[in-house]
């Protein structure tokens, strides 16, 4: 058995990684978790994070807004409502992502909602 | 025969139109490349949450208190069918392919006693369906002057769906749209979505492994068809997108040269009947300064 993890990323724009990797961390809703190959079988919600994803030293890592994570034995796929490149050509969008969360923040009325965009907003401010 | 003049005429309109057919047609391919980027690179992901979902409902299955919105409402006596369409004509079969499918099973349904609803997403769709079933229409959704449809489009339509489904105004969900396959091939299709459709086929072997959910299965169920639901509607909009612009581009296409092969039979008659005036003012000439 291979002892490499297979993960896939997509969200619902493109498919923005899939590759072999060693380790995955995974912002659940209940907590983070790291994912190796040959991981059970699980499914998990997630919470507005960063994913790290590691590889032979270097460490990558990505913004989801949200979304769910799904281990197989096959691997695992992760299901990003919005997904970034923290330190790569996502500057940008990742500003705007910023912006928006802002507003969302200020404009909510719902007390629910208001709490998860302010959620977003410390993840991405803790970021950049 | 009609006169020189009014055959030029006719070639200068023809070749005016032909200019406006050429400009669509690269028009559309211009469009094309991004809307197929945008429908091919959505497809992993409603491919992905259908499997995921798959998995997730095969758990489930069966047990009480399953969502409505995948084991349905119990009875089947009211459908709504979403019909998405193009916003513009001039794309060939594309718009009444898919309103004819929608049609099709909107009048097999009635004849089984069914109620229909049909909730149009796109212009065209509703005018065409509104000649047959303009009490059975629910809106039509228009995106008129939107360069594109994007996730928001879809969250809209899928809360109106949702909130519907709620106040129990349908029982079953089924989403019509066209798949791109090529730029010559599109294929319309009926998806059903709520109660949410799934392939049996599809379930994973865990090979024994039992699966992990965190939080609680229904709660993910409760999080995911929503999702799923915007997901398989923003996936038939970019389908449909990409379609649109391959069904007009390929309309087009046939339009410019049909309009070319026009202006060649009538640049041919034209020639023709030249010959034959001159041909004609020679004769009346000659035999004029025979008579002499």
């Amino acid at each position: 058995m291979s002892d490499r993890l297979t993960f896939d990323m997509v969200s619902p724009e493109k498919h923005l990684f899939s590759a072999e990797v060693d380790v995955v961390t995974v912002p659940g809703s209940e907590g983070d978790f790291g994912v190796l190959a040959n991981h059970s079988p699980m499914m998990s919600v997630l919470r507005p994070g960063i994913v790290l994803v590691e590889d032979g030293g270097t460490t990558t890592r990505y913004f989801v807004q949200g979304g769910f994570a799904d281990v197989t034995p096959d691997g695992l796929t992760i299901l990003a409502e919005q997904a970034l490149a923290v330190d790569g050509d996502d500057k940008d969008a990742l500003q705007d992502a910023v912006t928006q969360a802002r507003s969302r923040v200020e404009a909510e009325t719902d007390e629910q909602k208001k709490a998860e965009a302010e959620t977003v907003l410390r993840v991405l401010e803790e970021i950049l | 025969m009609a006169s020189l003049k009014e055959l030029r005429n006719r070639i200068s309109s023809v070749k005016a139109t032909q200019k406006i057919t050429r400009a669509m047609q690269m028009v559309a391919a211009s469009k094309l490349r991004r809307a197929q980027d945008a429908a091919i690179s959505a497809r992993p992901y409603a491919e992905r949450m259908s499997l995921v979902l798959a998995n997730l409902a095969a758990g489930v299955a069966g047990q009480d208190g399953a969502p409505a919105l995948l084991s349905g409402t119990g009875k089947e006596d009211t459908h709504l069918l979403i019909v998405a369409t193009a916003e513009r004509g001039l794309c060939g079969g594309f718009n009444a392919s898919i309103a004819k499918l929608a049609k099709e099973r909107a009048l097999a349904l009635k004849a089984e006693g069914k109620t229909v609803k049909i909730l149009c997403v796109g212009r065209k769709g509703g005018d065409l369906l509104k000649r047959d079933f303009e009490a059975d229409m629910l809106e039509t959704v228009t995106y008129q002057g939107l360069k594109s449809v994007g996730f928001e489009q879809a969250q809209e339509v899928a809360t109106q769906v949702l909130a519907l489904f709620e106040t129990e105004a349908f029982d079953v969900c089924t989403l019509y749209y066209s798949e791109f396959v090529n730029v010559i091939t599109q294929i319309p299709k009926e998806l059903q979505i709520i109660p949410a459709h799934l392939d049996e086929d599809s379930t994973l072997d865990l090979g024994g492994a039992a699966y992990d959910y965190e939080p609680e299965e229904t709660e993910i169920l409760d999080a995911l068809l929503p999702r799923n639901i915007s997901i398989q509607i923003l996936r038939a909009l970019l389908e449909n997108a990409a379609s649109e612009q391959g069904a007009r581009m390929s309309a087009m296409d046939n339009a410019t040269r049909n309009a070319g092969e026009m202006i060649d039979s009538l640049t041919i008659t034209y020639n023709r009947s030249r010959q034959a005036q001159i041909t004609k003012e020679l004769i009346e000439i000659i035999s004029g300064a025979e008579a002499l």
